[in-house]
């Protein structure tokens, strides 16, 4: 920070100590100045790194390590044993974690693209001069805040088969409604509809925002040479909005990862493990009947792991950066 | 056709436009609208088919039933406990950090700012065992306590009281002031601390009231945690409670549910109304400077 002209001169209470802070260029002030700054920047960041360390980086520590243990509710009287690769073998050579892990990718890849596809189409609609399309765009982005557990118990009404807005929806086109939660085969999307409903006003919004910063004599220059509604919007929407399409996709893998309350209040991760992620299978493995610690702190290692590659991914290309606009 | 293809093509635009606009709106609204005309019905509304969109005679003791049938009071009480001093503990790390990133000097203190961003690739759900046999019998041994910190509010607030989230907003935020601004307050001698509280912060308020408002929405709404770590009803927030009202309920009593799920998302709702420009305009920085 460099410091102003000698002009301006210090207030007359002040004392050479402090006047040496104010200005940094004596030699002996700035050394004294420095130390007295670093003291107060570790106090700054002191509360906030206290927790990151207790509450996050400590315990990742431990769940490797107890990753490696068997550990069942005895860990409580502190009895654990050394146990190698046991947990992980376990995991991999387990049908039902397959099919956990399957579930999750199903999830995932159903619920991103739903999200962005949907979540496309209503931008560039909002995007367009219509009357009360704020009032619309803050009704859509609504859902995105509202209390999962709360939106599930309300899709639970309306999945109900007999009297739930879906059944009657469908009646109307003499469709009888399927059992929604109780049968494997439809719970899993059920609960990506809810998801989709909930957080397609968050793609919306962004994408708005990226549509309205793409300049305008783009959209001039392609009239010029002739271009129609569909190629303008291949030949310019599309490529101009690639790095934000990127973040929003590298966004809500890792946030669909973390979801867990619908599916928690929907369904309990059934039926038959059909809606069971791994998220949710970690909670079953810690806290549900059969717990098995070890076995959960591998699972959730998995789960840290697969974010951690998406991420990884993501740092990669946005290096590279998605499109050619500087 | 050359004379009226433009003007009604634009008309015609506008009318698919309009009606899309129709569409969206039904969609995102129609469940929210199902929840509230669903709250207000009795039993024979509710099964009644074709559906009954508004009731005839609101049936308002649904509210009632559901907050006496769980104690919604207590609910309340924590969930706002949790929100105020999550949040409050959130925006003290955060500023403090953020400040200290952005206008204190340290060697290396990039790498060090690393460090908070790194727990940004941590989930909460990849710790919460540890965290939990933390609450579960490391205090214990920590302290020499009787008993242990499952189901206690430290328990409930503690493990979220730092951000990485916050402290990144935040610094950018800080980093966009004037820097001339800044650079008259240090020539005044001007502390730190009052540079922050008379400069830093009332001029970076809308970034800090952005955070305030995302936090408070992540404490109200947050589910696993609490659902782990609280074990008596009288210790449950709101998100689990409701749960509890919908298992006492069942799968029938869908008046008096609904009504419960009104309770949670209402205050949800007076938040956004007022903060809808803050929160957009906090969630959507992220990704179009990045």
């Amino acid at each position: 920070m460099a410091s102003q002209s000698g002009t301006v001169s210090p207030p007359l209470e002040h004392s050479a100590a402090q006047r040496g802070e104010a200005y940094v260029t004596p030699r002996r002030g700035l050394k004294r100045f420095a130390g007295k700054e670093w003291l107060l920047f570790l106090l700054f960041i002191a509360p906030n790194f206290f927790f990151l360390f207790l509450f996050t980086y400590w315990p990742l520590w431990k769940n490797v390590k107890l990753s490696f243990q068997r550990t069942d509710l005895l860990a409580f009287s502190g009895q654990q044993k050394y146990v190698g690769w046991a947990n992980y073998e376990w995991l991999i050579g387990n049908s039902t974690f397959r099919y956990v892990v399957q579930n999750t990718v199903v999830f995932i890849v159903a619920c991103v693209v739903f999200t962005l596809g949907l979540g496309l189409l209503t931008a560039l609609l909002l995007n367009e001069k219509l009357k009360g399309r704020s009032a619309v765009r803050a009704l859509v982005f609504a859902p995105y805040l509202l209390s999962g557990a709360a939106i599930g118990i309300v899709w639970a009404y309306i999945f109900d088969p007999r009297f739930g807005l879906l059944a009657q929806i469908l009646g109307w086109f003499s469709i009888p409604s399927p059992h929604w939660l109780d049968r494997p085969a439809w719970a899993l999307p059920a609960i990506i509809i809810v998801y989709v409903w909930k957080n397609l006003g968050f793609a919306t919004v962004i994408f708005l925002a990226g549509l309205q910063s793409i300049p305008k004599d783009l959209y001039d220059a392609a009239k010029v040479d002739g271009a129609g509604p569909w190629w303008r919007f291949r030949s310019v929407t599309l490529p101009m909005l690639s790095p934000i399409s990127f973040f929003l996709m590298v966004t809500s893998v890792l946030a669909t990862f973390q979801a867990f309350d619908i599916q928690q209040v929907m369904t309990k991760g059934g039926p038959a493990f059909a809606t069971t992620t791994l998220v949710y299978y970690v909670y079953e493995q810690s806290f549900g009947q059969g717990a098995n610690f070890g076995r959960a702190a591998a699972a959730a290692i998995i789960l840290f792991i697969a974010m951690l590659i998406v991420t990884a991914i993501q740092m990669y290309f946005s290096e590279k950066k998605v499109n050619y606009d500087a | 056709m050359p004379d009226i293809s433009a003007h009604q093509r634009q008309i015609g635009g506008k009318f698919f436009g309009y009606l899309a606009m129709l569409l969206v709106i039904l969609i995102i609204g129609l469940p929210l609208f199902w929840m509230l005309s669903g709250s207000l019905k009795d039993l024979k509304e509710i099964y009644t088919f074709p559906p009954q969109w508004i009731p005839h005679s609101p049936k308002w003791s649904n509210y009632e039933e559901a907050w006496t049938s769980v104690p919604f009071a207590r609910f309340y009480l924590n969930s706002v406990i949790i929100t105020v001093f999550g949040a409050g503990a959130q925006l003290v790390c955060g500023i403090l950090c953020a400040y200290a990133f952005a206008f204190l000097r340290f060697p290396g203190k990039n790498w060090l700012f690393l460090g908070v961003l790194a727990a940004l690739m941590v989930p909460p759900e990849v710790v919460i065992l540890p965290n939990f046999l933390f609450f579960g019998n490391t205090v214990r041994d920590w302290f020499g306590l009787e008993k242990n910190w499952v189901n206690t509010y430290q328990a409930l607030i503690l493990p979220g009281a730092a951000t990485a989230f916050g402290t990144f907003l935040m610094r950018q935020g800080f980093m966009q002031l004037p820097k001339d601004v800044l650079d008259a307050a240090k020539v005044d001698g001007a502390g730190h601390l009052r540079t922050m509280f008379t400069i830093v912060l009332p001029m970076a308020k809308p970034i800090v009231i952005t955070f305030a408002m995302i936090s408070m929405v992540n404490k109200w709404n947050d589910y696993l945690w609490p659902l782990i770590i609280t074990r008596t009803t009288e210790m449950r927030p709101i998100t689990v409670g409701v749960r509890l009202l919908f298992d006492a309920e069942g799968n029938n009593n869908w008046g008096v549910i609904m009504a419960g799920t009104t309770f949670v998302i209402l205050p949800l709702l007076i938040i956004y109304l007022f903060g809808q420009r803050y929160i957009i305009a906090g969630l959507t920085a992220g990704a179009t400077k990045g």
